[in-house]
């Protein structure tokens, strides 16, 4: 499951690092336990884009435009930069999830006078 | 005061120590502004500024407090940072985008008084020109156009960026800002945000004292209100 995965720092080597070893004195940290859930219960991730609304001028897309431009990428145009969000709820029903995270984005995450933003949920 | 704060001790000083006034510093996590007859929400990059300017402040238990404060009349300054959080808040209509120029922005600038009549200019002439410092990488103000033309027909454009004999131009605008807008009161007037930083030219020994009007202004205000409560918000 993608969402517990996501929770577990990152490692190398068939996911235990050298430092990971060194850190538990020696002694191999012991996988966590797998979490078994009915099919249909899955708690569900929320990945979030919020960007400056259309019509808004957005300097660092413009810097970034530009950039492209003396790349030599001349097709390159309109460039917006936002940013991208990822969170886990512990809501298992897609419907009150939507309504939480639409609630999460007008309260806090994207200021509505000068943002927009679209969520998936998965 | 909020963790991030850094023009708290500036203010505080030019309160105490030029202005001889009392001054209790309030943590963020107070929930009490009682007995307190302004309040100023000093610049700085409140909580790293994450997200947004401004953006995690404003969910500070004393923010609640704040808007109490400012709901029942009280005189409330948001300079720099502090403006940003009164945007985040929905004290002040409007919200902060980064400077046009994307760079941080750290110079004096000229500034117009457009509103004399408020109880934060009340010391300074129509029309006078002020020259005060912006240290910001977002102050470039945008509100959508009916907000701006309500702005505009209530006098609630306090300051706008001009050019030191006092035009508006494009060229005297440091940021981008909508209308040349450095500073904007609220519709019932005891509620003023600005992106420069009157704290820090308010005594003569740093070669500029112009930012001091405004704490004057205060003042005055404050004197007035006790003479006849219901004033403060006037202007």
């Amino acid at each position: 499951m993608a969402g517990l995965s996501a929770r577990r720092p990152p490692t190398s080597e068939g996911g235990r690092s050298m430092r990971a070893v060194e850190a538990s004195h020696g002694i191999p940290r012991t996988k966590a336990p797998k979490c078994f859930r009915w099919e249909g219960e899955r708690e569900l991730k929320a990945k979030i884009h919020v960007t400056l609304k259309q019509g808004i001028l957005d300097p660092q897309g413009k810097a970034i435009e530009h950039a492209l431009e003396t790349l030599g990428f001349k097709s390159a145009s309109n460039v917006r930069v936002g940013k991208y969000l990822e969170l886990d709820l512990k809501e298992t029903d897609k419907a009150k999830a939507e309504v939480e995270v639409k609630s999460m984005c007008e309260k806090l995450l994207a200021n509505t006078i000068i943002e927009e933003y679209r969520y998936e949920l998965s | 005061m909020f963790p991030g704060s850094n023009c708290d001790h500036d203010c505080v000083h030019v309160l105490s120590n030029v202005l001889s006034q009392k001054v209790r510093e309030v943590w963020h996590k107070e929930t009490s502004l009682d007995g307190l007859d302004a309040v100023i929400l000093p610049g700085g990059f409140s909580y790293g500024d994450y997200l947004r300017t401004g953006a995690i402040a404003r969910f500070s238990p004393v923010m609640g407090a704040v808007k109490h404060f400012a709901d029942h009349g009280g005189m409330v300054l948001g300079i720099c940072n502090g403006f940003q959080i009164l945007l985040e808040a929905g004290l002040l209509p409007g919200a902060m985008l980064r400077n046009r120029s994307l760079a941080f922005i750290c110079k004096d600038v000229h500034v117009r008084v457009e509103n004399a009549a408020t109880p934060f200019t009340g010391r300074c002439e129509s029309g006078q020109i002020l020259r005060l410092p912006i240290a910001h990488a977002e102050g470039n103000y945008y509100t959508d156009p009916v907000t701006l033309a309500a702005l505009q027909a209530n006098a609630q454009i306090v300051f706008r960026y001009c050019t030191p004999d006092g035009n508006i131009t494009p060229e005297a605008n440091p940021n981008g800002s909508l209308d040349n807008i450095a500073g904007i009161r609220n519709a019932e007037g005891n509620v003023l945000g600005l992106m420069p930083h009157p704290e820090r030219c308010a005594e003569e020994v740093l070669g500029n004292d112009d930012g001091r009007l405004i704490f004057l202004s205060m003042l005055d205000a404050l004197k007035k209100a006790r003479l006849h409560p219901k004033m403060v918000g006037a202007g």
